[in-house]
């Protein structure tokens, strides 16, 4: 029994060498016609699949802009929907080419499990959700308060930790499924809610009446919210990073879906960089002069994306908070392209 | 007339002893007594009431517990998926509590804007077709063989095990020189993947289990230590390991060109769980089958495979099919287990439906699985009516 885990362990350590090791992702994905994207199986406003089958989601726009800077065709992504236990799984073994689904990057997971977080697509963090006849404007006014939360997660702890770093009492009510949480809560069993703050506008929706909720401006944890992919592959590593920092360049210099062909004749030189009318900086990237040009064409800008899938234009209309550009006083801010 | 007729057997006689012996034996009656009716307590629907719901203080006690579950129990279900239900609408808005409407049932207008999406998953919409040419060839397969009256059985086997598992997969999966593009499973969903996986475990379980059941009551100790490590192995882990082993620890030891497809790993893990069940109940039915069966078997000159095939299996199987119903049962229920590995049966279809901020209301997760437990109810109660059907069929030798 011995001999069989020893080889088990080394056929495992072989195979995640051999995965690591591959370091030619962009031409497997090219050969292959076709970007394997771990995404969510499900979660507001991040991957959801619509009425018609599509994926929709700010996750899923990042792979398709990924496949559309490498084919020109936004469709040629095939989503592999992962649970939360197996997605570093999925990613080291080669199962997918790139992880877009909401993983918050911290340094363990940066450091041990053989992977590179490329950015930041989402700040989230934990916030508080409660009645608005509570007259509660801070959750530092939450003493003593009972506080629905789902099991066994790190939401948890966050809160444990706030309510003992400001002294205040707490009583947590817990359940094993966030559907239980939202509905005991909706019941009248605790005072707050607490989740990511984009889970709680998703779970406000499902309220008997959401507009008798307010979420409070406190956010408790951070929890920054990025794609990423395998050790050793610095070229795809670079341009996972950089289809997110042209989403936020096109943003920033104002190239929409609608405006980008026109933008295509502008004389600024910031634009005509990033859209490749000059320089080569398409190809330092191992991809095309106008990369930036189908990705803006195919899923718009960072702002174009957010709105759609999460902002003003979907049910969830959250606001840009810490998403906004940097100078709109957020924190998504890219390097230039030059 | 006051003298009161004679009723009781004592009464006749003496009264037939009290005539003149020389006429013989006469009757005073020539007609018999009409009967007189039961008593008015055991008739009418007040003794069937008794009878049968209050026969002792325990009965009367059971009974008025289950009558009151049920009526806890029903008017709800059918207020809120019937009475309050919302049948149209194109969002969320369709299934709010407003002031015009304080209870809201099930929100079926979602199920209803949904239900393409949970009959085919991604399937591209311009190719659905293919599905639904899929669920009628099935359908006739299926019918084909069950219905004991249907014409030319023989051929309905051929076709059900040779064509239409080959048709199926053109059909699905695709096949571009004649016209077919590819389909990719990782876009095939809903009720389409949970009718595949269920038909290809129901499916191949029973040969193989047979097979393995008889590997393991084999003389031959290679194919009975085989047999007894595969179901002792394969029925001594969760099914979700080996879904979970075949989809994300497999693709580590195998380069990525080979990996085999997804669903086609879920498939295979299903199918050798549920043959390793199906071995123990097969190896039920053999183990009950007399010795004396298999020694008049042996006599009559029969060799092993004939004589299982002739003697015993028929007669093993007829006593198994509650368990091999059973196991076929809970294999239909077991498939939604493939969602572990990212497969999207219909219930995982449904959670994702639910979780769309568009259909965002208290009532959409219940309306979702409601629909869920229909749909597994409907076909889970038609294989356990067939089996009762068989066994009713079987169970006629037995009387003669």
């Amino acid at each position: 029994m011995k001999r069989v885990i020893t080889t088990f362990a080394l056929a495992a350590a072989f195979g995640l060498t051999a995965a690591a090791a591959s370091a030619q992702t962009l031409n497997t994905v090219k050969s292959r016609g076709i970007l394997n994207c771990g995404s969510n199986a499900g979660l507001a406003g991040f991957g959801l699949p619509d009425a018609q089958g599509n994926w929709t989601g700010l996750d899923v726009d990042y792979c398709r802009a990924i496949a559309a800077a490498i084919f020109d065709d936004p469709t040629k992504v095939k989503f592999v929907p992962l649970t939360a236990k197996d997605r570093f799984t999925s990613l080291q073994s080669g199962d997918v080419d790139v992880l877009v689904r909401n993983t918050t990057w911290t340094s363990s997971r940066d450091t041990s499990l053989g992977l590179n977080f490329t950015g930041v697509n989402y700040y989230d963090g934990q916030g508080f959700m409660v009645r608005k006849s509570l007259k509660v404007n801070s959750a530092l006014e939450l003493n003593d308060a009972a506080v629905c939360v789902q099991q066994g997660t790190t939401t948890e702890l966050n809160l444990a930790d706030y309510f003992r770093a400001n002294k205040m009492k707490l009583k947590t009510v817990t359940f094993a499924s966030a559907d239980e949480t939202t509905k005991a809560y909706d019941a009248g069993r605790c005072d707050a809610f607490t989740t990511d703050a984009s889970g709680l506008y998703s779970e406000r929706l499902r309220l008997a009446k959401p507009d008798d909720h307010v979420v409070l401006p406190e956010i408790i944890s951070k929890e920054p919210l990025g794609p990423s992919v395998r050790h050793g592959d610095d070229q795809w590593f670079d341009i996972v990073k950089w289809v997110h920092f042209a989403l936020i360049n096109a943003e920033e210099m104002g190239i929409t879906k609608a405006n980008v062909n026109e933008m295509l004749k502008s004389e600024n030189p910031d634009v005509k960089r990033l859209l490749g009318t000059e320089g080569a900086y398409g190809e330092q990237l191992g991809l095309t002069k106008d990369w930036a040009v189908r990705i803006i064409k195919h899923v718009g800008n960072y702002g174009e994306i957010f709105e759609r899938n999460v902002g003003q234009g979907s049910p969830l209309k959250i606001a840009r908070g810490l998403n906004a550009l940097w100078t709109k006083g957020g924190l998504q801010y890219a390097p230039p392209v030059r | 007339m006051s003298e009161p007729t004679p009723t009781t057997e004592a009464e006749v006689r003496t009264e037939l002893a009290s005539m003149d012996p020389e006429h013989g034996v006469a009757y005073v009656r020539d007609v018999p007594v009409e009967s007189l009716p039961p008593p008015a307590g055991e008739t009418g629907a007040l003794a069937w009431l008794r009878r049968n719901f209050f026969a002792t203080p325990l009965d009367s006690a059971l009974s008025i517990g289950v009558i009151l579950l049920i009526l806890w129990v029903v008017p709800p279900i059918i207020k809120f998926t019937l009475i309050d239900a919302v049948w149209t609408g194109t969002d969320r808005e369709a299934c709010l509590v407003t002031a015009a409407r304080p209870e809201v049932g099930a929100c079926w207008a979602f199920v209803d804007e949904r239900l393409a999406y949970f009959v085919y998953g991604s399937y591209p919409i311009p190719e659905r077709w293919r599905v639904d040419v899929f669920f009628a060839m099935l359908a006739i397969g299926v019918f084909w063989l069950l219905r004991l009256s249907a014409p030319r059985r023989d051929l309905g086997a051929f076709y059900f095990f040779v064509i239409l598992p080959v048709a199926s997969y053109i059909l699905l999966k695709g096949f571009p020189a004649i016209g077919l593009p590819t389909v990719d499973t990782s876009l095939w969903g809903g009720i389409l993947v949970t009718i595949v996986v269920a038909t290809v475990g129901i499916v191949c379980s029973l040969p193989i289990g047979i097979l393995l059941a008889l590997g393991r009551r084999s003389r031959m100790p290679a194919v009975k230590l085989f047999s007894v490590i595969y179901i002792e192995f394969v029925r001594g882990v969760p099914l979700i390991t080996v879904l979970f082993m075949a989809s994300v620890m497999l693709p580590l030891f195998v380069p990525e060109a080979w990996s085999p497809d997804k669903l086609l790993r879920a498939l295979v893990g299903i199918a050798m769980f549920a043959s390793a069940y199906m071995a123990e109940v097969v190896r039920a039915g053999l183990q009950a089958i007399p010795k004396g069966q298999y020694e008049g078997a042996m006599a009559v000159g029969l060799g092993y495979w004939q004589m299982m095939r002739l003697i015993i299996l028929p007669q093993a199987l007829k006593i198994t099919v509650p368990n091999i119903v059973n196991t076929y049962i809970g294999l239909f229920k077991d498939t939604t287990l493939v969602f572990i590995v990212g497969i999207f049966d219909l219930l995982k279809t449904i959670e994702a439906a639910r979780i769309d901020p568009k259909w965002a209301t208290p009532v959409t997760s219940t309306t979702g699985y409601v629909f869920a437990a229909i749909f597994y109810i409907i076909f889970c109660y038609g294989m356990s009516r067939y089996a009762k059907n068989i066994e009713a069929r079987l169970a006629r030798a037995d009387r003669r």
